[in-house]
């Protein structure tokens, strides 16, 4: 054998870069292990049974009318419930980051509250507001509006599940647009509102739509808020989640993943919406 | 040196608009969040506290606590252990699919709760992928504690590590390489340099996987057969109670569980205020 | 003319200008020049209208204007930090004031198009106007940020620090290309600045302000020549601080028991020389054409600065040297203690 010459011998490319800290190994496979085992193996399932499915049965009891119903409600609830949270989810931020009143710490901790409260819990509570003889409901009756046991309180519900998305979406990006830029475009002569308008309100689009699509998707999904509220008629107030519980207890496994087939895969779709969106503003905005 | 934020200078509205735009911003939170907890206690308390204590150390609404505590006792530190450990990864090194790495965490947020336990049942229920194993070897885990566990450390998997990722990738690699430097080895680096830097923020999201693995409804729901005494967590208790149309006694419980929420949320204010006063990295 | 009559203003219980009396003749280019805190960006922005003085007044050829709001003023103003619209392109943020005029005075798409191209070649960036300002260096925003300002037509150019954050070439660069625009189109520019370098080089007119006050005004020469305080002595060019008695007078006749010499100021003399002082050299580098010397006067802890002509032997630091004053020391129109002004004749 012969010994090496003595030349520079570089480095064997390695997949990673190279770093002084330790733990890397075992982190990893700590993280990919328990990442394997908790989430994707679970969630591999869904596939294995539509899989096992064959086209034509999966669009039968994934298409159902019943299931399209189903949808519609869900997505059409969770739009208006998150437009809602988009208008006043960006007022709420803009109070918050802009003026000085009474009480503003505590209102800004309260936002958080859908974050932190039960679902069953919030699911009760509304109910027992909007009921005809509720805190709020006996305002409503007279005036001919039902909430409870309708779409509209499943809009409810999903407004108060989705309040948090927006407002902690915008107002970092408000906080951090600082004032220079409003100086800058009234130095320029715009008025107050078009410095609103074409200045303040471009620069938060992205964080507006994200928390927007954050609240919808949140709103698709939930079920705990509203069952109670909703009253649960299919046909009517039966929301997709709720379908998919009615088919377990029916033991109708195919029907039940099929529907939350499709669910998942609407919510990656929307969801790599927004990260593409963000993605693109990031490229052009720096 | 411009003015501080609140102070009206040139470019802010005027005082009329402002009032008004707090006025709204205030009666719509009102309406939709202070109403609803304010209702939970209100309706909890309405026959008094005699009933309210009846209600809340009920033998089964005992059995639903104890549930509750046993598998967030369960859940959290799991999580934590692994959300810390992902978070080491992801924020101090590169390497490629470092997105996709965080992407997949995310997941089980943009899952329903419901099909998170619709997965489990697929899994482990009677005709699932394990049922005949499971019941070959007279396991239970769909319709029994196991089911529930798993389901709520599914639900809560990703809070730990949400909280910290962003954090330590603001924080660097600096203190680290810099205890390094100074001989101490890779367990002694996390312990007093990492750990402490990063304690508030760890805090917080072990307080948000908490109140969610307490309060999660949707998937513990479809995976636990809501035997009485059994398998009910509080908040399945809650629904069970309602159902039944005891009102009082559904809201009490409910009224439990609003109070860990104020407490999380109490906590959370208190850690962001400490934030601000050690500016030891921004929190958004 | 633009006129600054007893300004006063203060943030909570921070005064930040007190009582400020300033004049701007159409044309000229002034120089705001101050340490931090020294309340020249506020008074900037109230020229401007972002701030509100709380007493005094700010007149536009004779017209109080101080009630009008900063859209209305008819001032350009460039930011300290560009402050671009990111969202909009270059050509989009420099046609902004175009865009948001009335519908009366506004023009035709196609002309808003020409004017902001016309702005841009102004400030050689024609040509990027499709760009996004995250795309463009540091100094090309500032020219965007200053084309921008430009198109409001402005009487009055206010600029806040606008070359901090760049390197020292592009500021070269920028500096030159802002007196040309300045004497180009006629304009009347203010800017702010806390280097002195810049203000000596750029302005007609150099304000020197310090803690709400203003300190001088007077041309580059005269606030360096002739300065009429100590601060300005200090903040404008280098001065050694020395104790009246060092050269052996009699104290009694200097100002406030203190001599500030410029390095330049001061000569280095043989031994023996009467009423020298001594100096421990301890260090020495080369400034442009001089060598500079820094010691420790004897028997005190005070450093001295002098600079020495490169064509005669420099000492060397662990040297004894004896000084000795080579002009007139400083006698201030301005003092802070209510000691009588006289002025020392030491040769």
């Amino acid at each position: 054998m012969t010994t090496p010459s003595p030349t520079l011998a570089l480095p064997r490319p390695r997949w990673r870069q190279p770093s002084v800290l330790p733990g890397f190994g075992l982190g990893l496979s700590l993280t990919l292990g328990w990442l394997t085992l908790i989430v994707l193996i679970p969630l591999s399932a869904i596939f294995l049974k539509t899989a096992g499915m064959g086209w034509a049965e999966f669009v039968r009891v994934g298409f159902s009318p019943r299931a399209l119903t189903a949808y519609r409600l869900s997505f059409g609830t969770a739009a208006m419930a998150a437009l809602v949270n988009a208008f006043f989810g960006l007022l709420v931020a803009w109070v918050l980051v802009r003026y000085a009143f009474v009480g503003k710490r505590v209102v800004a901790a309260l936002v958080d509250l859908p974050f932190a409260l039960p679902t069953a819990v919030a699911g009760i509570a509304l109910t027992s507001l909007y009921v005809p003889n509720g805190w709020v409901g006996r305002w409503l009756t007279p005036l001919g509006i039902k909430v409870a046991f309708t779409p509209l309180g499943i809009t409810v519900a999903l407004v108060f599940i989705g309040l948090p998305f927006v407002v902690r979406s915008v107002e970092p990006v408000l906080a951090d647009l600082g004032h220079e830029v409003e100086e800058a475009a009234a130095t320029l002569g715009a008025s107050r509102w078009e410095t609103f308008a074409r200045v303040i309100l471009p620069a938060i689009g992205p964080a507006l739509l994200t928390g927007f699509a954050l609240a919808f998707a949140r709103g698709v999904g939930e079920y705990g808020s509203v069952i109670f509220i909703s009253g649960n008629m299919p046909g009517r107030t039966e929301i997709a989640p709720l379908l998919i519980v009615t088919r377990l207890e029916e033991f109708d496994y195919a029907g039940a993943t099929a529907i939350a087939a499709v669910m998942m895969v609407t919510s990656f779709g929307v969801l790599l919406g927004i990260n593409l969106l963000q993605a693109a503003a990031r490229r052009r905005e720096g | 040196m411009s003015a501080p934020v609140s102070a009206p200078t040139a470019t802010t509205e005027g005082p009329l608009a402002r009032f008004v735009l707090i006025s709204l911003a205030l009666i719509f939170l009102l309406l939709f969040l202070f109403l609803p907890l304010l209702a939970v206690f209100a309706q909890a308390l309405r026959a008094g506290w005699g009933s309210y204590a009846a209600a809340v150390s009920s033998p089964d609404a005992l059995s639903a606590i104890k549930l509750t505590l046993l598998v967030a006792a369960i859940a959290v530190p799991l999580n934590t252990v692994f959300g810390v450990a992902a978070s080491w990864v992801i924020a101090k090194f590169h390497f490629p699919g470092k997105a996709a790495l965080t992407t997949l965490i995310d997941l089980p947020f943009s899952v329903s709760p419901v099909v998170s336990g619709l997965i489990f049942v697929l899994l482990f229920g009677a005709e699932g992928v394990f049922g005949p194993w499971l019941r070959a070897h007279d396991l239970k885990i769909i319709f029994a504690v196991p089911g529930i566990v798993l389901a709520t450390v599914f639900i809560t998997f990703p809070f730990v590590a949400r909280e910290l990722i962003p954090l330590m990738e603001e924080q660097g690699n600096q203190d680290e390489e810099a205890a390094l430097s100074l001989g101490a080895s890779g367990w002694q680096c996390f312990r007093h340099v990492t750990l402490p830097n990063i304690r508030w923020g760890l805090l917080y999201g072990v307080l948000l996987c908490n109140a969610r693995a307490m309060g999660e409804f949707g998937a513990v729901s479809v995976v636990s057969g809501h035997i009485r005494g059994e398998t009910n967590t509080m908040p399945l208790h809650v629904e069970i109670l309602y159902n039944e149309y005891d009102f009082v006694g559904a809201f009490a419980v409910a009224s439990l569980l609003a109070g860990l929420a104020l407490v999380t949320l109490v906590v959370k204010t208190l850690l962001e205020w400490r934030f601000d006063l050690h500016g030891t990295g921004a929190r958004s | 003319m633009i006129e600054l009559r007893n300004i006063t203003k203060r943030f909570g219980t921070y005064p930040a200008l007190h009582g400020v009396d300033l004049a701007i003749h159409p044309g000229e280019f002034i120089a705001l020049l101050g340490p931090s805190g020294s309340g020249k960006t506020t008074l900037l922005r109230i020229i401007a209208g972002l701030e509100v003085q709380d007493s005094g007044q700010v007149l536009f050829a004779g017209e109080d204007v101080s009630a009008r709001k900063v859209a209305e003023r008819g001032v350009g103003f460039v930011f300290q930090n560009y402050a671009l619209f990111r969202h909009m392109r270059v050509a989009e943020n420099v046609a902004f004031a175009f865009t948001v005029r009335r519908a009366k005075t506004r023009l035709p798409k196609a002309a808003i198009a020409a004017r902001a191209e016309e702005l841009l070649r102004l400030v050689q960036l024609d040509g990027l106007g499709k760009r996004y300002p995250a795309q463009l260096s540091g100094g090309q925003r500032q020219r965007v940020a200053l084309a921008r300002a430009l198109a409001v037509e402005p009487k009055l150019l206010l600029l806040d620090e606008p070359f901090g954050a760049l390197d020292a070439k592009v500021r070269k660069d920028l500096r030159r290309a802002l007196r040309e625009l300045h004497q180009k189109m006629g304009l009347t520019s203010v800017f702010v600045t806390h280097d002195q370098e810049e203000a000596l080089e750029l302005a007609d007119r150099v304000v020197v302000m310090n803690a709400g006050q203003i300190e001088q005004i007077g041309t580059p020469d005269e606030v360096y020549a002739a300065p009429a305080t100590p601060f300005v002595a200090h903040f404008v060019g280098e001065t050694n601080l020395l104790p009246a008695a060092l050269f052996g007078g009699d104290g009694a006749a200097t100002e406030g028991g203190e001599l500030h010499l410029r390095p330049h100021e001061i000569a280095i003399v043989g031994p023996g020389t009467v009423g020298a002082a001594e100096v421990l050299v301890a260090n020495r580098f080369r400034k442009g054409a001089m060598w500079r010397v820094e010691g420790r006067l004897a028997g005190s802890d005070s450093f001295v600065e002098i600079d020495c002509p490169a064509d005669a032997p420099v000492p060397a630091p662990g040297d004894t040297i004896r000084i000795l004053p080579s002009a007139r020391p400083k006698a201030f129109s301005k003092v802070p203690s209510d000691s009588s002004p006289q002025v020392s004749d030491l040769k």
